[in-house]
Order: structure tokens, then C-alpha cells, then sequence
């Protein structure tokens, strides 16, 4: 299932607006690889770019390559949309489709698509997207309740649920839990340690200790100043990193020392 | 285990205490009178602007509903006018709903596709000199006089038909013109306030952009654009003066859209008014003097019911299609 994503000297603009510089990096596979650094720095443009979710913006565009096992994401015979079905999104804030029930928001990708699916592979689809989502316990006497009625928390891992019932090769994860309280996070974190088993997983996060209890390697970016690109300082093994980085500034920004 | 708070040592005494909580309950007791004072009056005028705003809504309704309801019956809203002349007590508005009915519902028809199709443009698709024109007119067209609307539609159809020419569909597209700047204008409010958030999940499974605006976007706003769909019609479903010019003045029942003059609730109520008192003869004992004015009322009233059933519906359209939250 999962894949390698190679990323070549990549420019992101908004419009005229160098947003990130220069990145070069290479994500393993079936491994978690997680982006630190200060606020505006770039991550969550630069995750977007992995599945050209970027472009959705009016006025953003990229220079450079994004290859996924060799094949640049941003050729021109390749489609944006079925990268998006390759590559899954899990956003900061939980945004289940409200006027959907929870079973209808685990099988959005599939009815979204107007794509026919007999009863019983959805219901055998629901039940392993919620069940690899740590969800299906806590809502299968509810599936045709709206997914808006959720805790928090919930409401994160049916959208991970979501994600994964598409069946990506890799997921990545803006802050996916910055907005949930330490046992919601917890559980997204036991979670994203299953599924890497079987994805390619990228997550930004702004908790060190986050990054440092999940993430295999780990990527800090870091911004000169307002109105200067972000990029990428320096990207290694996780442990390494936060034990012996070669650059000072990571240094500085993961003990709290930094300006 | 004791649940008492211990003193601490260097914390006051219980005299010291007292003196604190009087010198706070000063401190929070609101000594501010004068705020006070234009509380109690911003809450008078409130109550009384209240009030005011619905004098005329009462007046307006009990009117209608006093001089309307005598005769408000089936057989009014049964027979056409047909062969009623004089002061007969005779006469009903079924030609005038039908036409009503046909006419609204063929500029509904027209202009809900029209008005969504434009709204989604101008939000989902719209940039630069193209949308920004789209708005401009659209703002225009708000503003046009509905007699312009009703002329514009018969000039455009006398071209094809030639002079003199009255059909209902004229007066639908003329009620169209009315009606399509309200429908872009409050759908394109409705989407506006679907959150990025949800675009952007579709995408990110995958969704491609128009599959994204039909089933996600358009279905979670579908209750707010049922709304402003209802309150265009409403808007126009009372209009007199394009219809005057494009559908004319009718006896009969005409049910026939693409052919000949109709009638129509408010021109209906119009055209009985104009006719004012029947001069009946002292002996006369089938003759009412104000029957044109009890028809009037009675076609008004019809026409108020329609409207709060439309409103009605339009309640539980947008109940049922409107996101639950458990």
C-alpha cells in the first residue's frame, strides 16, 4: 500500500508570494514522518503541496517536483483529483459533512464520487474504516446518527475513518489534534501508530512531544522573518533530532530557546 | 479527612475578613444608575418599535380577513366570471388562481435554474472582470421597476409575435426578470456561508470540483436557497402592473399558457376595484352595489392564504433538508 514520496527543490508561491523555499526531502514509507516549526513557517503550505491540495487556493502554484515512486504528482498527464484519492487529508479542525449521518460521512468518498456500491461492501467498509480509526465500539449503535453530534475527539477519527476508506497510499495530518483535548489526543495517536503499519503518514504538529513520541523522522522548518519564505532547516531521525541536531536553530527551537 | 480550609499563617483575621467582603460587595453592587436608566428605556423604545412594526401587519391582515371572508367560499374559488355582469350575486376567481398558479410557477421555473446556476458562478467559479460585472447587473436588476420588467417582456415577445401580443408566458418572463436578482442574491448568500472546511474535505477525498459543489455544497445549503426561492416568489406573486401589460384582462378560464390573455389574483382584485359600485334599481333583487368590492377583498384574501402556504411549505422543505445535529 504505501508509498515513497520524493520532493525536488520546491518553490510555493501564493501568486507572486515565495511562501516556501527550496524543500528537499525524502518521505519512507510505511513510517511517520512529522513537520515541527514556529507558526507561519510553512508546514501546513508545504503538506498541502503533497496532494495538490495547494491549488485549490486561488493564485497558489509550485516550481520544483513532488514524486511519488518516481512519478512527478505535478505532470501534466497526471490528474488532481486522483492524486487526492491517493494521497488522504485529515485537517485541524474535525470537519465531518453535517448533513450527513456518521455511516454517510465514512462512505463520503465512495457516494461523493457517484460510485455504485452494494450494501454489504459498504457495510463491510464502514465497519473496517471505523474500526481502524479506533471509532467503531463507541458509534456502531448509532451509524445513522449525524457525525456532527460527535465529541471532538470522535469527530477527528471519523474523519481519519473517512480518509482511509478511500484506501490511500499515504495520509497526511495538518495538526490533527490541536484542537482536542489530551485523551482525544492520545487516542489519535495509538491510532496513527496502527496505521503505519500500512500508510505512509505525515504529520504537522506544533507539540514537540508529539512529534517526538510518534514520528519516525522529523522534518523542522523554520521562517527568517515576516514576509521571508519558510524552509526547511534541517530533517533527520526523529531520536537524533531531538538529541543531537546538527543545526542550531533546531537546537534552539526544540529546547525553547530561540530569537 | 477534615474538609474545613485552614488558615494559613500571615492570612487575616476573621474582622479583617468582614471589612474585605464589605468593601467588595460595594465594589459589585452597580451603583451605575444612570446605566440603569438607558437600559429601562432602550427596552421601552424596543417593545414599542415592536409594536409599531406590527400595527399595519395586524390592520392589513384583519381587514382583508373581515371584508374578504363573506365571500370566501368554494363557490368563489370555483367559477370563473364568466357571463357575471352587473350587480349579480355570482362570480368567482378559479380563472384568476389558475392563472396565478401557472404564471408564478413558469417564472419560478424559469428563474430558479437561471438564478442558482449564476449564484454558483459567482461563488465557486467567478473571478476577476466577468463575475464582478455578473454582480453589477445583478444589483441592477434589483432595482428595476416592475412595469419596465413587464415592458421589456412584452417588447421582447411583440418582435417574434408582433404588436398586441398576450400570452401567460410573457408575464412569467416578465415576473422572471423580478425574480431572478433575488434568487442569485440570497442563494449566493447561502453559499458563502458553507465553510471552506467542507469544500476542501470533499476534495481531499478525491471529489472532483462540480461533484464537491453539487453534493456538498448545494445539499448543505439547500434549506437556506429553498428559502430565498419562496421569498422571491412571494416577491412577485403579488406583482400587478407587468401582468396588466403582458397577460391582460380575462373572463373565462384560460389554461392554455401559450395562448391568449389570463387573469390573475392581483390583476383580478385591480380590475374589480376599478369597476366600483353597480347601480342597482330599487327593486332589484338579485343585485349587489358592492359586490365588485366583496370580490376584491375575498381574491385578496385568497391571494394572502397562497402566500403564507407557500411560506409554510417552504418551513418544512427547509426543516427537513437542514443539517441535524444528533
Amino acid at each position: 500500500m504505501a508509498q515513497r514520496i520524493d520532493v525536488k527543490d520546491l518553490n510555493i508561491y501564493y501568486g507572486d508570494f515565495l511562501a516556501v523555499e527550496d524543500v528537499s526531502m525524502t518521505i519512507e514509507p510505511r513510517s511517520v514522518t512529522a513537520f515541527i516549526g514556529p507558526s507561519g513557517c510553512g508546514k501546513s503550505t508545504f503538506i498541502r503541496t503533497l496532494n495538490r491540495m495547494h491549488e485549490v487556493i486561488p493564485g497558489a502554484r509550485v516550481e520544483g517536483t513532488v514524486a511519488m515512486e518516481g512519478v512527478d504528482l505535478y505532470g501534466d498527464e497526471v490528474d488532481p483529483v486522483a492524486v487526492r484519492r491517493q494521497v488522504g487529508m485529515v485537517f485541524q479542525r474535525p470537519n465531518p459533512f453535517p448533513t450527513m449521518s456518521i455511516k454517510e460521512n465514512v462512505l463520503a468518498g465512495v457516494k461523493l464520487n457517484n460510485k455504485r456500491i452494494s450494501k454489504s461492501d459498504a457495510d463491510a467498509l464502514v465497519e473496517s474504516s471505523l474500526r481502524g480509526a479506533n471509532l467503531w465500539n463507541e458509534v456502531k449503535d448509532r451509524l445513522d446518527r449525524p457525525g456532527s453530534g460527535l465529541s471532538g475527539g470522535q469527530q477527528q477519527r471519523l474523519c481519519i475513518a473517512r480518509a482511509i476508506a478511500v484506501k490511500p497510499q499515504v495520509l497526511l495530518m495538518d495538526e490533527p489534534c490541536s484542537a482536542l483535548d489530551p485523551i482525544s489526543t492520545l487516542a489519535i495517536e495509538d491510532l496513527i501508530a496502527e496505521l503505519k503499519n500500512d500508510y505512509t503518514i505525515v504529520i504537522v504538529t506544533h507539540n514537540m512531544q508529539q512529534a517526538a513520541r510518534v514520528s519516525d523522522r522529523t522534518a523542522f522548518f523554520n521562517i527568517a522573518g515576516t514576509g521571508m519564505p519558510g524552509k526547511l532547516i534541517e530533517m533527520g531521525d526523529t531520536a537524533t533530532m531531538f538529541s543531537s541536531p546538527t543545526q542550531q536553530a533546531t537546537e534552539d527551537y526544540i529546547s525553547g530557546r530561540f530569537g | 479527612m477534615s474538609t474545613t480550609v485552614e488558615h494559613l499563617p500571615g492570612d487575616s483575621t476573621p474582622g479583617q475578613d468582614q471589612d474585605r467582603s464589605a468593601s467588595v460587595r460595594a465594589m459589585l453592587k452597580g451603583a451605575d444608575a444612570r446605566r440603569k436608566r438607558t437600559d429601562r428605556g432602550m427596552t421601552v423604545m424596543v417593545y414599542l418599535a415592536f409594536a409599531l412594526a406590527m400595527v399595519p401587519l395586524i390592520s392589513v391582515s384583519w381587514t382583508v380577513l373581515s371584508n374578504g371572508i363573506e365571500r370566501f367560499n368554494l363557490y368563489f374559488l370555483t367559477n370563473s366570471m364568466r357571463g357575471v355582469f352587473g350587480g349579480i350575486d355570482a362570480g368567482g376567481i378559479y380563472h384568476a388562481i389558475v392563472g396565478t398558479v401557472q404564471i408564478t410557477l413558469a417564472a419560478a421555473v424559469i428563474s430558479v435554474p437561471i438564478g442558482i446556476l449564476a449564484a454558483v458562478y459567482l461563488v465557486e467559479y467567478g473571478r476577476g472582470l466577468l463575475a464582478r460585472s455578473v454582480t453589477f447587473f445583478v444589483d441592477v436588476m434589483t432595482g428595476i421597476p416592475s412595469i419596465v420588467a413587464g415592458l421589456f417582456a412584452y417588447a421582447l415577445f411583440a418582435v417574434f409575435f408582433g404588436p398586441g401580443i398576450r400570452m401567460g408566458i410573457v408575464g412569467a418572463v416578465a415576473l422572471s426578470v423580478l425574480m431572478i436578482p433575488v434568487v442569485v442574491r440570497s442563494t449566493e448568500e447561502m453559499l458563502k456561508l458553507v465553510p471552506n472546511e467542507l469544500r476542501e474535505a470533499s476534495y481531499a477525498l478525491g471529489v472532483p470540483k462540480w461533484l464537491t459543489v453539487v453534493k456538498v455544497v448545494l445539499r448543505t445549503s439547500v434549506a437556506g436557497i429553498v428559502t430565498g426561492v419562496m421569498l422571491s416568489i412571494a416577491r412577485v406573486i403579488g406583482e400587478t402592473a407587468p401582468l396588466l401589460i403582458t397577460v391582460g384582462v380575462i373572463d373565462s378560464i384560460n389554461n392554455n399558457l401559450f395562448e391568449g390573455r389570463m387573469m390573475t389574483l392581483p390583476v383580478y382584485v385591480y380590475r374589480q376595484y376599478q369597476q366600483g359600485y353597480v347601480p342597482c334599481a330599487a327593486d332589484a333583487a338579485d343585485c349587489i352595489s358592492t359586490i365588485n368590492f366583496d370580490r376584491a377583498w375575498a381574491a385578496a384574501l385568497t391571494l394572502i392564504l397562497i402566500v403564507m402556504a407557500l411560506n409554510l411549505l417552504a418551513r418544512l422543505i427547509s426543516r427537513y433538508f437542514s443539517p441535524k445535529l444528533r
